[in-house]
């Protein structure tokens, strides 16, 4: 077997040393009623081009983003990824080390993770972050948890607009710690009427921008409603692109900040693995769950950078813990904090307007088919239609042409058949535009 | 700040490490083969000391000047993001990557993580575009191909347990031990078992379990072990009672040891009504050779990044899924794949069944999924028992061939990790600590350490298969040769320890007590 190399020379040898006549040997703790005494009914090994072989053709099946229009977003937004990131990735220093439990030998990784922090505090408009979670939806999970300990109450509201699987991801999280989650109904143009039944008992509200709807919404009147009852606003965003165009929660009064990296650096991966970005305001370091990375010194009195603030988590606190986390995103944050590094903020500020206006082409190309009203006025590259037909049936008749022409709302929420959530990048071209709107005019015909 | 690469030229100061050691072979002098030597190990700034706000190193085509649509939302502020180009970002992260240790550097003996060698195949699967760049949103009947291979993992994983169902979405261990307590709590509730809430955790436990339990609102209630490092079975049975939701036991525990009683200890749960969550960080001691379903557990999660070599990537991502018995599976997480008349579905709404609810966005790691399954199918259940076994010889043959200058902490075998207690060290003024940080200097990544919290001084070694024979010897020889020379009173190199890493040790009491956890323009005060 091709990854394993002890011969039977060896394990004999090894056999003698150890003082055991057999591999059964070693395994003589384990019951009599619990060994096997033949292989399990799977295939035996395979050869590296068979696996391949078996791979590819499994991958065949799949329509593949690139392999025609695509206009799917909602939570994950295919953009071109510079292949330096993919290259650096593959360094097996970055690829094959563990979480960076031993400084002196892991400063590559900490010095990342350092940067990668500093680059989603500036991003968000935060003082500072940690060095990731599994992805936007439980990081919007573990934002609830911690609003709900900062504050001592258990009341969480969450706004209409915010991505159903989230707010899913948010009553599961919370669901066995007497929390108390009151979510409004899922719908374009909501207004703020949630902020009405804000009191004293609440802890947080979740708003996001752009919501799932692809509206960018202004989160300082959800702010200042939060504070003055004394709870906090945790702003979400599943489209990190859009903040180099858009308002950073921070700036507009938000507490904390989390959402979806994987559009820089990561890719569609047919939903993971993805990396989770979360901000927080000084204050509020301290009750931040997940690793955090921290600079010091060397006893050389050189920089050098730690894992830190280890005493909220799960290996020094266990029960007592902020939160159960323990392996965090580890290469998609260098993924994220490399494609950052190429873009800059000039680059980003570009990449977001570029976006903006494939976004606003689109809008008004499919705005102008019989049988279409675009119902979001603001937007960033995403953006919901209501058609004249069930969406779903209009997906799948686009389907047919090849032409994945956005996501059906119902698939993530009830009750809203007949609108469709679109969204457009950089790598969207005019004759992808152009099919679009042919295939969507056929299926509405 | 000197910028200029300096090359760390210290041959010189390794003539300690020519005393005591038969000098006829070559690896005795491991300092001189050590990585850090051959390397330029360079003052590496940070990307905003380097780069600028207005500099990119992507180039994009020209903007249109499209009238904005973002309702007044406009960024007007500065982010201050700094931008580098091409070359200057390769040389960054290279440079950085230099600074790192990794598997496919050396031996990376860390007990509990599994540290085995990554496929390079796997990698070349997980890019294919049908795999990567497919959306998690895009139609079902676009997806077949993908929905076929988490239901191929999903029949590998249940037969290599020997369990009925596995729910797929967990992230990572931790979020599959959340998924199988949740589980655990969900077939309580639909019982009306309110008083059942407390949950028994051996306390040589990963520090996850009882994190876990708590957030899926049950108490906690620590076993403690006996002198050969297994669960006390005395201590267990006083503890049992009808209020009594579970067991989260890891097996092979974290001692390295196969929990014997562990089938009576199912049923004794099982008799008052509790479930067993079986903890599978260390499952790669058992694949091919025992399924955790002949034992009586009613989930376990599986760790893809550790058994099944998807990467460890400095720290992530992971991968959890999480097999559940006949009693639990009808709670399990959504979204999960069904096969009907040879097409696949996804089963997307919980309100629908039993489901305890949704764990993540979308359907977990499929990238990890990916990987796991070029693996499984490359060693095949030979393969698999194979490895299994020469991780548990290989463990075996490090703890035989250093117990008598290194204090294994119990007798006997071991499973797939071995692992010694400081008593070997007594009196000599070294510590655990001291001991791993003197390995970097030999060129290896240190073993776990004060881990598992039941052994004092614990140092936990996992070597795993993917060690050859020849380089388990170089190891057994290096550390004989630490043991003998903290033995000797050579304090000193054990205290200064490490010289050759890229860094001395680093302050971690500075950093905790005034984090600075971001950089930020220098002020000039």
């Amino acid at each position: 077997m091709r990854y394993l190399p002890l011969n039977n020379n060896d394990r004999a040898a090894m056999l003698d040393v150890v003082g055991v006549k057999s591999i059964d040997g070693l395994f003589e703790d384990v019951p009599e009623a619990a060994r096997l005494d033949s292989l399990i009914d799977v295939p035996l090994h395979k050869t590296e081009s068979e696996v391949d072989g078996h791979l590819t053709a499994l991958a065949a099946k799949n329509r593949a983003a690139g392999a025609g229009p695509f206009f799917i977003g909602a939570g994950a937004y295919r953009h071109h990824i510079p292949a330096t990131v993919d290259h650096l990735i593959q360094r097996s220093e970055f690829l094959t080390a563990y979480t960076p439990y031993q400084p002196e030998i892991s400063q590559g990784t900490l010095q990342v993770l350092f940067e990668f922090q500093t680059q989603v505090a500036m991003l968000t408009g935060m003082d500072v972050a940690n060095a990731s979670m599994y992805d936007g939806s439980t990081a919007c999970g573990e934002a609830v948890l911690m609003a709900c300990r900062v504050k001592r109450r258990k009341k969480v509201f969450v706004a209409s607009g915010v991505h159903p699987h989230y707010t899913a991801v948010c009553k599961n999280t919370s669901q066995y710690q007497n929390i108390d989650l009151r979510v409004a109904d899922c719908a374009p143009n909501c207004d703020a009427g949630i902020l009405n039944g804000l009191d004293k008992d609440t802890a947080a509200i979740i708003v996001q921008s752009p919501n799932v709807f692809g509206e960018v919404i202004d989160l300082a009147p959800y702010a200042e409603a939060a504070h003055e009852v004394g709870a906090l606003l945790i702003a979400v965003f599943t489209e990190p692109v859009a903040l180099g165009a858009i308002k950073s929660p921070g700036e507009m009064g938000a507490d904390i900040v989390v959402g979806e990296g994987q559009s820089l650096g990561v890719g569609l991966n047919y939903g993971g693995p993805y990396v989770g970005l979360f901000a927080v305001a000084q204050k509020l370091v301290r009750q931040m769950p997940g690793r955090v990375c921290g600079e010091t010194v060397d006893a050389n009195g050189e920089r050098g950078y730690v894992l830190t603030l280890s005493t909220r988590e799960q290996h020094i606190r266990r029960e007592k813990a902020t939160s159960n986390i323990c392996t965090n995103s580890g290469l998609c944050t260098v993924a994220f904090s490399i494609h950052m590094s190429l873009l800059g903020e000039a680059g980003l500020r570009t990449l977001a307007t570029l976006n903006h206006e494939k976004a606003c082409q689109l809008a008004d190309a499919l705005g102008a088919i019989d049988g279409v009203e675009l119902v979001t006025e603001s937007f960033f590259n995403e953006f919901t239609l209501r058609l004249t037909k069930p969406a779903k049936d209009v997906v799948e008749a686009m389907v047919a042409k090849n032409v994945l022409g956005g996501l059906p709302a119902a698939r993530l929420m009830d009750g809203q058949d007949d609108l469709l959530i679109v969204c457009a990048t950089e790598t969207n071209s005019d004759a992808d535009i152009n099919a679009f709107v042919a295939a969507l005019t056929e299926a509405l015909s | 700040m000197p910028l200029w690469p300096r090359l760390r030229r210290l041959y010189h100061e390794h003539e300690y490490a020519r005393s005591e050691h038969d000098t006829t072979n070559e690896w005795l002098y491991p300092s001189r083969n050590c990585i850090w030597q051959q390397r330029l190990i360079s003052k590496e700034l940070l990307i905003f000391e380097v780069g600028t706000p207005r500099r990119t190193g992507v180039d994009f085509p020209a903007l249109k000047g499209t009238k904005s649509r973002l309702g007044g939302m406009e960024r007007t502020s500065e982010i201050g993001l700094p931008g580098l180009t091409e070359p200057e970002v390769m040389r960054h992260y290279v440079r950085l990557s230099q600074k790192n240790y990794a598997i496919d550097l050396g031996v990376y003996p860390l007990g509990s993580c599994t540290m085995k060698h990554n496929p390079r195949l796997n990698e070349k699967m997980a890019r294919l575009p049908g795999f990567a760049d497919i959306h998690p949103l895009q139609s079902e009947n676009t997806v077949q191909g993908a929905l076929e291979l988490i239901d191929e993992l999903a029949d590998w994983i249940c037969k290599l347990t020997g369990m009925p169902a596995v729910a797929m979405s967990p992230k990572a261990g931790a979020h599959g031990e959340m998924c199988g307590m949740m589980a655990i709590r969900a077939a309580l509730d639909a019982k009306g078992a309110d008083h059942k809430r407390r949950v028994l955790v051996p306390e040589s436990a990963h520090g996850t379990n009882p994190a876990t339990a708590v957030q899926c609102g049950f108490s906690i209630d620590s076993i403690p072990a006996t002198d050969d490092g297994r669960v006390d079975m005395a201590a267990l049975k006083a503890k049992l009672g009808d209020d009594v939701a579970g067991i989260m036991l890891t097996n092979p525990n974290t001692c390295g040891l196969f929990e014997r009683d562990i089938i009576e200890i199912a049923e004794l749960i099982h008799g008052v009504g509790g479930y067993f969550y079986c903890d599978g960080a260390n499952f790669n001691a058992l694949v091919g050779r025992v399924r955790p379903g002949d034992l009586g557990i009613d989930a376990m999660h599986l760790n893809l990044h550790k058994t099944f070599s998807t990467p460890h990537g400095g720290g992530g991502p992971g991968s959890g899924p999480t097999v559940l018995s006949d009693a639990l599976s009808p709670y399990a997480p959504v979204p999960y794949v069904v096969k009907s008349n040879g097409t696949y579905r996804l089963v997307e709404d919980a309100d629908s069944g039993d489901s305890f609810g949704r764990m993540t966005a979308f359907h977990g790691q499929m990238g990890m999924f990916t990987r796991a399954l070029s693996y499984m199918l490359s060693h095949g259940s030979d393969g698999l028992k194979q490895a299994t076994e020469d991780a548990v010889l290989n463990a075996n043959y490090v703890q035989a061939s250093l117990s008598d200058v290194m204090s294994p902490a119990f007798g006997g075998v071991c499973m797939h990790e071995a692992l010694f207690d400081d008593s070997f060290l007594k009196g000599t003024g070294v510590e655990t600590l001291d001991f791993a940080k003197a390995m970097i200097d030999e060129g290896y990544h240190p073993m776990t350490m004060y881990f598992p919290l039941v052994v004092h001084g614990a140092m936990l070694i996992e070597p795993t298969e993917s060690e050859s024979k020849a380089e388990l010897d170089r190891f057994i020889d290096v550390m004989r040769g630490l043991a003998l020379k903290a033995k000797s009173g050579e304090v000193d190199m054990f205290k200064q320890a490490p010289i050759y890493a890229p860094m001395r040790r680093l302050d971690e009491t500075q950093a905790a007590r005034k984090p600075v956890l971001r950089w930020r323009v220098p002020t000039t005060d």
